[in-house]
């Protein structure tokens, strides 16, 4: 099976569960094994090359130029990983499918559960390191559902956020780290940096890019001082905890440790940082897992502890001591994961993980009590078991490390860490299954189902398996696996039960005799331990978390106080003072082009618009006021668009204003007619200030730009040249709209129509609310004129209709070739539709309206973007534009453009949009009483004369 | 002639500027519509002041205005309408909504009020 495939399968397969929880618990539970064992067998497929020493690889360029590619890698290393998440993952699923109880929704158990092994899956396997880490924090992410699972405990959400913090913290270092190691070697490939050690060691960049990376792996595999989240991450369900928390996501940072060995290792960084931690931790949970009641908490604290121990042996950076890291991941894997599991089925048959409330299960629940024993053992390190082997080689290995020049300390803190472990070891099963039986557990217990215990079981056999013929069960798998960490040739070691009397045995025996002479004094000790003061972990990092949102939360709230004056008095300030770096930081351009005289014209026009413009500023809380000076300036500056040679800009501008200002005046007729005054004379200055400050600035970069030339060559010229014979029109600016950059336009169209649905939503839901009932419920003003739709207008514009739209259509035809288009020819169409409304009202006018506005804006843009899909027909890109000459014979020669198909799309959608927008806000004036009308005028003398005149 | 478009450009920008740190939505709408204004003529500047000069291609004039910022400025326009509508109908939904056009939220109660609507 590809490996791509592999670490896809659980992907996929995490949406089976969620469907087949309908067909009922087992098919759910089947159907999540047979995803896993499908990945399972596609991978050991490849054992026997990967036995071999051949490294299978799957590329999949994605973004080369980003480095950013999807490639896999199998080695040994990778070939172990996957074997443990997958083989373990296995063994969990049928595991949970009995643990879980009725009222779990199992769907989502196994759907998190899928979705976590997919993730550690594709950390194992990739090669390109940007890849791992979107894996790792997938982990991450998914571990967090799997801690919360039972969402309704406190704990298991606080546990789950904890973890997320710490875990998710140690990610964003990873990922610093990690991009540092790929800019060091140049390429995120694994394969590419596992072979540039002296590169990578040489480097200034080495010490930061190894302690951000070893942060990532620190905080997932809970070593010191990051250890704390692990056990507060029990309250997650035992599946959970036997399958993340012992046996594969807290290996992950074993694993990247294990990965970069053969470039990061051998250092004296390397080694004092990891090894120190790594023995610190080790030594530290074996202590606090002594002094734990909750079965889960030893057990975690224990798993801290060999995490430790494992990291330590790594830290050493000799391949000997790589090796017996390799090995004791295995053996740890299996002994801790069948603990968990015992311990999960304790909890579950006497509902209590309470060791002081345990105890004599021997009897009553025999065959967990023999899985928990053999396992309890090997964690020991007593003979016949793997936890044995391994920690003598640990011993071993440890007897031969010096630190800082003292040749005993390592070894004296590992046998006291060992001893340790043989005394909390012997205390789970001395205080849990010996001792005389109670009559006071909170259920009464018995051994569960075969199914429960299956998986607990198979994998004590192995440790048994392992632990007597040790060369044979994993010898093979062992020395794949290291060759790939160490990445050369192994070193000289051997698995097997009789080593001599040498100093890792002395070291075992002591650690045996003071763990048993520990655990009978265990009652004091506890008693000592219990009154001792101790940092508590969580209040810490409660206290922590804590003022840090504090301190977040004072400086959001700091910066965003609800002020919109202030954003905008910030925002503008900041715009003013880049422009005035960019301004004074590089080379203004020389003014090299004359200016032009002024002449009369021009001079009166920027006279009126200051006035106006001084006017709007003096008088703007007289709103109406405002507006009309707003008006003022906005004809002027259609009028200059005129005068300066743009035809086309002036016609939208003009008709622009109109519809903008009946806009404005529709809102003013519920808003307040005038502006009270608020602001300080300090206020009103500062902003002044601030005003002027913009007006220079934009004022002087204009005056820049209009007298010096442009660095580059225009492009204008191109459009000029291009305009007749490849748009076929001699209106430049049209043709542009609508072929050169046509699918600009396309763009605007739709922001526009979406304007006016947006427009249309918020109308519906303020109606909608009390804001609606309120203005519905208002009385009619009885000093309101009564002749609201006077006849005058109603006849004038009913006149004027027709002609309207005549030049509306005019404008759009000749908008080709002379000063016109569908923007223009959209408005002056609109701008008729809304007299319509003005004069006769709103419900006269509705009633006679037979397409609603929403249905014009899609006609319009359906019509661009068929004119658009048309040229794929002939096999041109979108948008394409193509004309003819016809010849109809009354009218002679005539040019067809398709543009003109788009440009009636560009038509449609003004019309449709500024209706929409228009319509929506007038609908806001309904009012109590007010009827539609059957008349387009309140007053008609027609309607009052006598039927006989009528009639005459 | 520059300095006349450059001076209205920059009135109108300090104009807007003014009535955008007003404290009521209407000013504030009235501010937007003004720096449209500045924005519109300040692209349009950069293709020159032509007066004129034919704007569709004419056989007979060699030189034309630049047709290139007289495109983005017409959809700019017509963009800046349908923008000013929707800020035109938020204004008025808050303010109906919350019988108030003061644009900034007062300290401390930006939740109870609204999120009871």
């Amino acid at each position: 099976m590809s490996l791509i495939l592999i670490a896809a399968l659980p992907f996929l397969g995490a949406l089976l569960p969620g469907l087949m929880i309908r067909a009922g618990r087992n098919a759910c539970a089947w159907t999540t094994a047979l995803v896993t064992l499908t990945a399972l067998v596609g991978l050991l497929v490849h054992a026997p090359a990967v036995m071999r020493g051949e490294v299978i690889q799957y590329r999949l360029d994605w973004m080369p130029m980003l480095g950013l590619n999807a490639n896999f890698f199998l080695d040994g290393l990778g070939l172990l990983f996957a074997g443990l998440i997958l083989g373990i993952g296995l063994l969990i699923i049928i595991y949970a499918r009995f643990y879980l109880s009725r009222n779990d929704p199992m769907g989502q158990f196994y759907t998190y559960l899928l979705l976590f092994q997919g993730a550690m899956v594709g950390i194992v396997l990739s090669d390109n390191i940007l890849l791992l880490l979107i894996f790792w924090e997938l982990t991450s992410l998914s571990s967090f559902l799997l801690i919360g699972y039972w969402k309704h405990l406190p704990e298991g959400r606080q546990g789950a956020r904890m973890a997320l913090a710490v875990t998710g913290m140690g990610g964003l270092a990873l990922i610093g780290g990690m991009l540092i190691l790929g800019n060091i070697v140049g390429s995120y490939d694994l394969t590419v940096i596992l072979e540039n050690k002296e590169l990578v060691q040489a480097s200034p960049l080495y010490l930061p890019a190894l302690i951000l990376i070893l942060l990532g792996c620190f905080t997932k595999s809970a070593q010191f001082p990051f250890h704390f989240w692990l056990p507060h991450a029990m309250a997650a369900p035992t599946p959970v905890s036997a399958y993340l928390h012992s046996a594969t996501m807290v290996k992950a940072g074993l694993f990247l440790m294990a990965r970069l060995w053969p470039v990061l290792a051998g250092t004296p960084e390397w080694f004092y940082i990891v090894a120190t931690t790594g023995l610190i931790t080790m030594v530290l949970g074996a202590v606090i897992a002594l002094f734990k009641d909750d079965l889960k908490a030893l057990l975690a604290f224990s798993t801290v502890s060999h995490l430790g121990l494992i990291t330590m042996l790594l830290g050493f950076g000799t391949p000997f001591a790589a090796v017996v890291a390799v090995f004791h991941i295995i053996n740890h894997a299996t002994f801790k994961a069948a603990l968990f599991m015992s311990a999960g089925i304790v909890d579950h048959e006497t509902h209590t993980r309470d060791i002081k409330r345990l105890g004599g299960l021997r009897h009553l629940m025999p065959v967990t009590f023999t899985i928990a024993t053999v396992a309890g053992l090997s964690i020991a390190g007593i003979p016949l078991f793997n936890g044995f082997l391994s920690k003598e080689m640990m011993l071993d290995a440890a007897a031969n490390t010096v630190w800082q020049g003292n040749p005993w300390i390592i070894p004296a803190l590992a046998t006291m860490g060992a001893l340790f472990s043989v005394a909390y070891s012997f205390r789970l099963i001395v205080h849990t299954f010996l001792g005389p039986k109670r009559d006071d557990y909170p259920a009464k217990p018995h051994d569960p189902g075969f199914g429960m215990w299956a998986s607990p079981a198979l994998l004590a056999v192995l440790v048994v398996l392992i632990g007597i013929m040790p060369a044979l069960m994993v010898g093979p798998l062992v020395a794949t696996a290291s060759s790939a960490v160490i990445g050369g040739e192994l070193p000289y070691y051997s698995l097997k039960i009789w080593h001599g009397v040498n100093t890792a045995l002395f070291l075992s025996i002591t650690a045996v005799v003071g763990g048993l002479i520990l655990l009978a004094l265990h009652r004091p000790l506890d008693a000592a331990w219990i009154r001792a003061p101790r940092p508590e972990a969580k209040a810490i990092f409660d206290a922590l978390l804590g003022s840090i949102t504090r301190a977040a939360n004072a400086l959001t709230d700091g910066l965003h106080n609800g002020a919109m004056t202030r954003y905008a008095a910030v925002f503008t300030l900041a715009v003013i003072a880049a422009g005035t770096t960019a301004w004074f930081g590089g080379t203004a351009p020389a003014p090299t082009r004359e200016v032009l005289a002024i002449g009369p014209v021009p001079l009166v026009g920027w006279f009126l618009l200051v006035v106006a413009s001084g006017c709007m500023v003096a008088y703007h809380r007289n709103r109406l006021l405002a507006l009309v000076l707003m008006g003022i300036v906005g004809l002027i500056v259609s009028v200059a668009f005129a005068y300066m040679s743009a035809p086309d800009l002036a016609l939208t501008q003009f008709s622009v204003e109109v519809v903008t200002i009946i806009l404005l005046l529709l809102a003013l007729n519920f808003l307040p007619k005038n502006t009270p005054v608020e602001s300080s004379g300090g206020r009103r200055l500062r902003d002044s200030i601030i005003a002027i400050l913009g007006g220079v600035a934009v004022g002087g970069l204009a005056l820049a730009v209009l007298v010096s030339d442009f660095s580059q060559e225009s492009i204008s010229a191109f459009h000029l040249a291009n305009s007749k014979p490849g748009g076929g029109g001699t209106n430049v600016v049209n043709v542009i709209l609508v072929d050169f950059r046509g699918f600009d336009t396309f763009g605007e169209i739709i922001v526009l129509g979406i304007a006016a649905l947006v427009i249309f939503a918020m109308t519906e839901s303020v109606l909608g609310g009390p804001v609606g009932a309120w203005l519905k419920q208002r009385p009619i003003n009885p000093n309101e004129a009564g002749d609201r739709h006077p006849l005058m207008m109603v006849v004038a514009t009913r006149v004027m209709m027709p002609i309207a739209i005549m030049v509306g259509v005019f404008t759009f035809l000749r908008g080709h070739n002379e000063p016109g288009g569908g923007f223009i020819a959209g408005l002056i169409v609109a701008i008729a539709l809304v007299m319509q409304y003005m004069a006769s009202g709103f419900d006269w006018a509705a009633a006679r309206q037979r397409y609603p506005y929403h249905m014009i804006i899609a006609l319009g843009i359906f019509a661009a973007a068929f004119t658009g899909i048309g040229s794929w027909f002939a096999e041109r890109p979108f948008l394409t534009s193509n004309f003819g000459y016809f010849q109809i014979p009354p009218m002679g020669e005539f040019e067809l453009a398709t543009a003109m198909a788009f440009d009636v799309g560009v038509f449609l959608c003004v019309v449709g949009a500024v209706m929409l927008a228009l319509e929506s806000l007038s609908r806001f004036a309904h009012r109590a009483g007010d009827r539609p009308s059957p008349y387009p005028m309140d007053i008609d003398p027609s309607r009052d004369l006598p039927q006989e005149a009528k009639d005459a | 002639m520059e300095y006349l478009l450059a001076s209205a450009i920059g009135v109108m920008t300090a104009v807007g500027i003014y009535l955008l740190l007003r404290q009521r939505t209407f000013p504030v709408i009235l501010g937007i519509s003004m720096l449209t204004y500045a924005v519109n003529l300040f692209l349009f500047a950069s293709g020159r002041i032509a007066i004129n000069l034919p704007p569709v291609l004419l056989n007979q004039t060699p030189t034309y205005t630049d047709p290139l910022p007289q495109a983005l400025v017409l959809t700019a326009i017509v963009i800046s309408f349908g923008m000013t509508a929707v800020v035109v109908l938020m204004g008025l939904g808050a303010f109906l909504s919350a019988r108030t056009d003061h644009i900034d939220l007062a300290q401390g109660k930006d939740s109870p009020e609204e999120a009871g609507k």
